[in-house]
């Protein structure tokens, strides 16, 4: 019995039965803070514990699916080059504005956290925290972060960044269309998106666009930062 | 299916290339993405070719990052430790880089003379 549950098919079926189980239940609660990842997440780490399955068991037996953040990063060339005639005409503007925010992004994380004084590790992982989770996985693994801190942070603050959005609009009084979907894109990656859409399909494409740019921009951004920060 | 499966794993094969020229300054996967996004534009790759596949892999993603996430159980007391400051830096970059984008694009647009 315990070798089955050790077994390669018992982890893949528990990953993929799990992510299911996530996104039924978010589908019928419709309660942001349920999104599939968390459920799955949850549902996987108290089946292991109730088996007594050590992590390192299921780190062999998941290998298959984790490899495959690789491709999906790879894939999402695809989907900016789909993307890329929202550019048309506020090249110059997106692009000003991508920068800066991935900028300040990095810099912010990295000073309240000096400011803190927390360790290397969770800076690395914090750093990407605003790019969409597969870049951001491989982004802070490179800058030696871990990648469940940073999986865990960026889908957090993807929600996050979504339900507080138009807030923001309201306060910051940013009006234009494309500023919200491109703010709710760079902010909050996929989650940001899927409320741009529900705001416009302007907002809901540029959004997207959005989490293209800001991926590049802060794959190339980090390691100039970390540069000015380590020299 | 099977051809765009391979110019994907082909394009996340050049990228590592890359990233192994650039001493891994740059992950190899986002060099493969910015690799295949160049050949669509240049129509070095026909976007037919990969656009099944591609769409299937964004499709699911967050189904790939679900192991990772599990990864949580091996670092909880680090995490634990350092809950405050996680805290605190995801509520404040996620508000300012929703103000600073969204300002500076609000800010550019008006500035330019309508055409």
């Amino acid at each position: 019995m315990s070798t089955l549950l050790h077994s390669t098919p018992f982890i893949l079926l528990l990953i993929t039965g799990s992510y299911w189980f996530g996104i039924y239940i978010y589908t019928r609660s419709k309660i942001a803070l349920l999104h599939p990842i968390i459920i799955s997440i949850a549902t996987i780490i108290g089946v292991l514990h109730f088996f007594g399955i050590e992590y390192e068991t299921f780190e062999k037996g998941s290998y298959m699916i984790n490899f495959m953040l690789g491709p999906s990063v790879v894939a999402l060339g695809y989907t900016l080059y789909e993307q890329i005639n929202y550019l048309r005409g506020k090249v110059i503007s997106i692009l000003t504005s991508v920068i800066v925010g991935s900028f300040i992004g990095i810099v912010s994380v990295i000073l309240i956290c000096k400011s803190m004084e927390i360790e290397h590790a969770v800076i690395a992982s914090l750093q990407p925290k605003s790019v969409t989770t597969p870049i951001a996985i491989s982004l802070a693994t490179r800058s030696g972060g871990i990648p469940a801190l940073t999986a865990i942070v960026v889908v957090a603050c993807g929600i996050f960044g979504g339900i507080v959005g138009p807030l923001i609009f309201k306060i910051c009084r940013i009006k234009s269309k494309v500023a919200q979907g491109l703010a709710l894109g760079a902010a909050a990656h996929g989650l940001g998106t899927a409320r741009a859409i529900e705001l416009g399909a302007v907002e809901g494409a540029i959004s997207g666009l959005a989490i293209g740019l800001m991926g590049i921009m802060t794959s190339l951004l980090i390691p100039l930062v970390e540069r000015l920060f380590h020299p | 299916m099977i051809k765009g499966f391979t110019l994907i794993l082909l394009f996340y094969f050049l990228g590592e290339g890359v990233s192994y020229l650039i001493n891994g300054i740059i992950p190899g996967s986002v060099c493969g993405m910015i690799l295949l996004f160049l050949s669509l534009m240049l129509h070095i790759v026909k976007s037919k070719d990969v656009q099944s596949v591609a769409a299937s892999l964004t499709k699911n993603m967050a189904l790939f990052f679900v192991p990772a996430g599990v990864g949580l159980m091996a670092s909880f007391d680090l995490i634990a430790k350092n809950w405050i400051a996680i805290l605190t830096v995801s509520v404040t970059t996620t508000i300012l880089i929703l103000m600073v984008v969204g300002w500076i694009e609000e800010f550019m647009e008006q500035k330019k003379p309508k055409l």
